[in-house]
């Protein structure tokens, strides 16, 4: 009877799994002698190994994973090894929390780990459920100075040890070069700011108002002292703010650009500075630099490529600059006798640059909400 | 910085929203209830069970403790869908997993644990090691039997049902070559038989009856009779017995026959486990029901988890969603193509030939076409694809 029954079981079984097994979520993040750690365990699993349903109910609720958080990260942390470069790290639970996955609630534990040195080898032993499931698999996820890998833990793969690799001086220089491109491509008030500037370039004040230059090489000298001055002043302020040597407020430093790209514009139409712009250009181009720092700490800088990342990125910002001056000036040179130039494009544009940076200077000095971009 | 801000928090909500990934959160208050057990602790199979992890918790070395924990544990499986009972059971039998060899009780476990995982190839090594040392044990045998036919190799499958005649009961004898014969050209009168057979057996349990009108049902089925495989499902349904593998064939019936609405209200509250979900995410999709997207997204996401472990017993069922829910014949064609290399049954057969057809490839279908020659199954919609096939083919000439 035994063997028929197991016969028509079997039978039955040869379809799909019916149901996800048992796996564990590990996220695991090294940086120096730190190591943190996001661990996602089934609660069934839990319950099967330790017990979290204590009323017996077949619910397992928060008050009852709570009351049972020393024993999971005691029973997890005890099933799990972590070192650098052979120098063990003693792991410590810091918070719990709990996810859904497809199959149901995980509790997160997070946990962090403190080694001895730091290394360019990390070795995890891991071996949780492995007495009481064998199919139980722990499927890692380590991030590294911005790069993942996955791995998967089984008994057979109980200890696996990752070499760090150092991302390469070139590849960070360049990461943080496509950082800066990217930055003046998407920050807006950076370009109109310079587009305030450039666009009286082809044009020279006269006692009729703004006429037409006669060649192109006045107005490229133009732009070249506009564009150096505006790159030198804001690569003295970047480097000092990401340096530490200075540090101002976000709002005072943002409300600033907004108003530099007001004035910018406003000069176009009321002329104060023709001749010396590349003067204002420095000046403004200082407060600007306090912006591009802000970012730059937003992407957060090695501590052992400083210098890297900051000649990186403010070149990737110049990269960005040239590109749009290379396609302004060759259009502004040849527009430059029409009315559409002078009329739209020159007194209209700045309107509406000045219009649009002093929203921007509203919402940002008095924290106002007026656009939806 | 203004725009760039904003860009920021949109690319951030688009990869959140793009990969589906619940952020961890903090639970608000203690009664929230975060997980609901398949059974209570306290309920009769998991106390027997608990019982017996006691007790050979107390006696590790114990052998046949152990061997019958395995056993129930892989019933456990079978009856849930579960399959980290599986785990369980091999955790159990750990003292003897390596032996070399292993005794014969573990041996035949060992195999029944790797076949469940689809290792075919190592299950049948260990059950010719079990069949020589006694060559009447009739769980080896029977096991044995399944995979052959599973495998498609039905002259093994039927020497082996020959040898386990003798050893067990008149429907177990019956239903054993009714199953091989039912896919080998001999569906009419296997029909006669097993019901006969299941007629004079009144004192087999509701599990076996189940299992043969639901064989019965798919012959039926297959032979395009709907009125008479309608009639043994209901029987079948009937004993009360909530089985999910018999959902899932009376669900596949039902989607045959244009019922999605039946099967919505057949499964909407089983989604738990992936084959169910399947179905009822197949029969929203057909009446465009409201369920679908949450179920499509659920389900994508367990067979991306299962391919993360390196699990393939899903690939039948993802080629079937991935053609009909996802429209990705190419994807389909491919998972039907690997899973056709490890399992050869109707329904496997099924999904390559549709995939092909998708794809208007009907050389890619020449496998499960010889395979339909050499075994003579009778398959009204087998049939049907491989007639559509074969017009596509002369088209194309």
């Amino acid at each position: 009877m035994r063997a028929a029954l197991l016969f028509l079981l079997i039978l039955f079984a040869t379809g799909a799994q019916a149901h996800k097994p048992s796996d564990s979520y590990l996220t695991v993040t090294v940086a120096g002698s730190g190591v943190q750690g996001q661990w996602h365990i089934a609660l069934r699993d839990l319950e099967f190994a330790i017990g979290i349903d204590s009323n017996g109910d077949g619910d397992i609720t928060w008050g009852e994973l709570r009351a049972r958080h020393g024993d999971i990260a005691a029973y997890a942390l005890a099933r799990l090894t972590v070192a650098l470069d052979g120098g063990p790290c003693q792991t410590r639970a810091t918070d719990h929390l709990v996810d859904h996955h497809s199959d149901g609630a995980y509790a997160v534990l997070l946990f962090e780990a403190q080694c001895t040195r730091a290394g360019s080898a990390l070795e995890l032993g891991y071996s949780l459920f492995f007495d009481l499931d064998p199919q139980h698999k722990g499927l890692l996820r380590l991030e590294h100075a911005g790069a993942t890998r996955s791995a998967i833990f089984s008994p057979e793969t109980a200890r696996q040890r990752f070499a760090m690799e150092q991302p390469s001086r070139i590849a960070q220089f360049l990461d943080y070069g496509r950082e800066g491109v990217w930055h003046i491509w998407i920050g807006f008030d950076h370009v109109l700011f310079l587009l305030s500037l450039l666009l009286p370039a082809v044009l020279i004040p006269s006692s009729q108002g703004w006429r037409a230059v006669e060649r192109f090489t006045p107005a490229f000298w133009d732009v070249f002292k506009i564009v150096t001055a505006f790159t030198v002043a804001h690569s003295i302020t970047l480097s000092l703010a990401a340096l530490g040597v200075i540090s101002l407020p976000t709002r005072l430093t943002e409300s600033a650009i907004a108003l530099s790209v007001v004035l910018a514009a406003l000069n176009n139409i009321f002329p104060l500075f023709q001749r010396r712009r590349w003067m204002v250009a420095f000046a403004f181009g200082l407060i600007h630099g306090f912006g591009f720092a802000s970012v730059l700490a937003d992407l957060g800088l090695p501590r052992d490529a400083l210098l890297l990342a900051l000649v990186g990125f403010n070149l990737g910002v110049e990269v960005g600059q040239l590109a749009i001056v290379s396609v302004f000036l060759p259009v502004a040179y040849k527009l430059r006798q029409t009315m559409l130039y002078r009329r739209v494009i020159f007194f209209g544009g700045s309107a509406l640059i000045c219009l649009l940076a002093g929203v921007w200077f509203a919402e940002r000095a008095f924290n106002l909400k007026l656009l939806t971009l | 910085m203004f725009m760039s801000y904003n860009a920021g928090i949109l690319l951030g909500l688009l990869m959140v929203a793009s990969t589906g990934v619940a952020a961890p959160y903090l639970p608000r208050a203690d009664d929230e209830v975060l997980e609901r057990l398949p059974s209570r602790p306290n309920d009769p199979p998991m106390r027997e069970i608990r019982r017996m992890r006691d007790a050979l918790a107390r006696e590790p070395q114990n052998l046949g403790l152990a061997v019958a924990l395995a056993r129930r544990y892989f019933e456990q499986a079978s009856a849930d869908g579960d399959p980290r009972y599986v785990g369980y059971a091999q955790a159990a039998l750990k003292p003897w997993w390596d032996l070399q060899p292993p005794p014969i009780e573990v041996l035949v476990m060992r195999a029944t644990l790797r076949q469940y995982r689809h290792d075919f190839s190592v299950a049948l090594a260990d059950l010719a090691q079990a069949l020589e040392r006694d060559p009447s044990d009739t769980r080896a045998l029977s096991l044995r039997a399944v995979i052959h036919l599973v495998q498609a190799d039905y002259d093994a499958s039927r020497r082996d049902c020959a040898r386990l005649a003798p050893l067990v009961s008149e429907l177990i004898a019956t239903g054993c070559v009714a199953f091989i014969d039912g896919l080998t050209g001999r569906a009419g009168e296997t029909q006669d038989l097993l019901n006969r057979a299941l007629t004079r057996a009144t004192d087999a349990g509701p599990e076996q009856k189940m299992w043969v009108l639901m064989r019965l049902a798919e012959m039926a089925w297959r032979l395009n009779d709907p009125r008479l495989a309608e009639e043994h499902f209901r029987r079948a349904l009937a004993l009360g017995i909530t089985d999910s593998f018999l959902l899932a064939a009376y669900a596949d019936f039902l989607l045959d026959y244009g019922r999605p609405r039946e099967v919505i209200a057949l499964l909407k509250d089983r989604t738990r486990a992936d084959p169910l979900l399947l179905r009822l995410t197949l029969a929203e999709l057909a009446v465009g029901a409201q369920g679908l997207r949450e179920h499509q997204a659920a389900l994508a996401d367990r067979y991306a988890a299962a391919r993360l472990r390196g699990d393939t017993t899903h690939e039948q069922e993802e080629s079937r969603f991935s053609l009909q829910v996802l429209a990705r014949p190419d994807e389909a064609l491919r998972l039907a193509q690997s899973n056709w290399q490890v399992q050869r049954e109707p329904r496997d057969a099924r999904v390559l030939l549709e995939a092909a057809l998708a794809l208007r490839r009907p050389a890619a279908a020449q496998p499960v076409l010889d395979w339909m020659k050499r075994s003579r199954i009778e398959d009204w919609f087998l049939e049907r694809l491989a007639g559509q096939l074969a017009s596509l083919k002369k088209d194309g000439a």
